[in-house]
Order: structure tokens, then sequence, then C-alpha cells
């Protein structure tokens, strides 16, 4: 199956920046649907990006953030070619996990 | 430094740790299986997402308040047009950050979005958030073990949190 997150890592030499977009219906439990039953709450809580075994960037995310999530960040170093992890889990358990080339 | 967060996550592991020694008992090797999924899931903050103020989801996740500050910048539209997609980003010029968090006031839960910052991670962040209504969003910027914010409000003209 196809990877659900889509991630563009850019160096500009001194610093990467990064952005991801992950698809997921990110249901807050909130909403209800067309028989006015309310949708069961399903949402990624937490999301982490690792370049050369260290976490970089974490997110806590509630069901707040807007259905196939997108955020963006930078650090400082990341070589181009090297590589960029990414994984998620959501609130049933699932997860999903990625590596993009810096570029 | 005293944190209730981190308090928090101890008392749960405890509470884990705990169930999962009964479970050995109980269920033999099954038990296995289910202590990595609860470990990786104990730093989430479960119970700072379930408030519906965000001066409490503030105090659970970090134990402290926020005191406005002009040196972190909100961006944010005036008036988002679609609730269920609004574009906000967050910078601050103060060093040593170690997180960023995102609240909606008016939303059903306050809390976003809580970011960790780790040492080399620029403290700047752009996502998409609902908005069920026009509302203060605010950020928290933590930057030497002190929490600082910005507020700004945006108008929705169609809410992203039906109900």
């Amino acid at each position: 199956m196809a990877s659900t997150i889509r991630v563009r890592a850019t160096s500009s030499g001194e610093t990467t920046e990064v952005q991801a977009l992950i698809q997921h219906p990110m249901d807050s439990g909130f909403v209800k649907d067309s028989k006015g039953e309310f949708i069961p709450p399903h949402f990624i809580q937490q999301l982490t990006f690792e370049y050369d075994g260290k976490t970089v960037f974490s997110a806590d995310w509630g069901g707040g953030i807007s259905k196939d999530p997108y955020v963006k960040f930078s650090f400082k170093g990341g070589k181009k070619g090297d590589e960029l992890k990414v994984s998620w889990v959501d609130s049933k358990g699932a997860t999903d996990t990625t590596t993009a080339k810096i570029v | 430094m005293t944190n209730t967060h981190d308090g928090f996550a101890l008392s749960r592991r405890v509470v884990l740790q705990g169930a999962a020694s009964v479970a050995l008992v109980g269920l033999g090797s099954t038990a296995f299986g289910l202590a990595p999924a609860l470990a990786a899931n104990d730093k989430y903050p479960e119970e700072a997402f379930k408030q519906k103020s965000g001066a409490d989801a503030i105090k659970l996740l970090y134990g402290k308040t926020a005191e406005p500050s002009d040196k972190v910048k909100l961006d944010a539209p005036e008036i988002a047009e679609n609730g269920s997609v609004v574009p906000i980003s967050a910078s601050t010029t103060l060093g040593d950050v170690t997180s960023i968090a995102f609240l909606v006031t008016e939303n059903p839960n306050a809390l976003i979005a809580s970011y960790k910052i780790p040492a080399g991670t620029l403290p700047s962040v752009a996502n998409r958030i609902k908005m069920a209504r026009t509302s203060n969003v605010i950020v928290v910027v933590e930057a030497g073990g002190k929490l600082y914010s910005a507020t700004r409000e945006v108008k929705v003209t169609v809410g992203g949190c039906g109900g």
C-alpha cells in the first residue's frame, strides 16, 4: 500500500526545511454524519521526525488538526541525500512510517 | 522543575506498569504483546487534549501559566471562510525554545497541537487547524523553562467542527 505520508525535505546548506502532508481523516468526534450520528474520534496523536538517529521534531495532536494534516518546520544541519524518517500513530493504534531523502 | 504534565505521565506509567504486571500473572505471554503499545502511548498528554478551557489545557501540559510576549509571532488569517482548514503558523525570536503549542479557545477541546522543539530545530511551525467558530487562537512558546504566548482573533464564516 502506498504510504499515507508525503514528505519534502529541502536542504539550504545550513538548515533543512521539512514539509509533510499525511492522508488521515482526523475525525475529532464532534462531527455528525448525514444520519445525525457522531462520527467516532479517529485522529493522529503523535508524529515524529528522525534524522541521524535523533528526533528533530515531534507533534502531539488532538482532533483539532485539519483532515489530511500538513506541518512545516526546519532544523539545523541535514545533508542532501541523507534520509529523514517520519512516523505517526493514531488514536486507534494504527501507524505508518516512511523515509524521505533530503534534496 | 515541577511539571504537572511529567507528574501525570509518571502516575499513568505507574498505573500501566501495575496493570501490565497483573496482566502478566493473569494472561501469561499475551501481556508481552500489550506492554510496548502502552509504553509508546504513555507520553501522549491525553488529559490536556480533553480540556474544554485553554487555561486548563496549558496548566495540564506545562504546569504553569503563560505571559503575553511580543517576541512570539502568530500568523493567522483575519477571516477564515472555511473553519475546517485554517492555516496557522508561529515563530519566535526567543532563545532556548523547547515547545510550541496551539489552542483555539472556542473549540470543544481547546488544545490543538503541542510540538516538541529539540535543540537544533528552529522555533517555527506551520500547520492547519479546525475552528468551530470565531475564536481566539493562542500560541504558547516554552522558552528557558518559561511560557510566553501570543493571541489573535480569527473570524470564521463557516465552522469546521460540525455538530
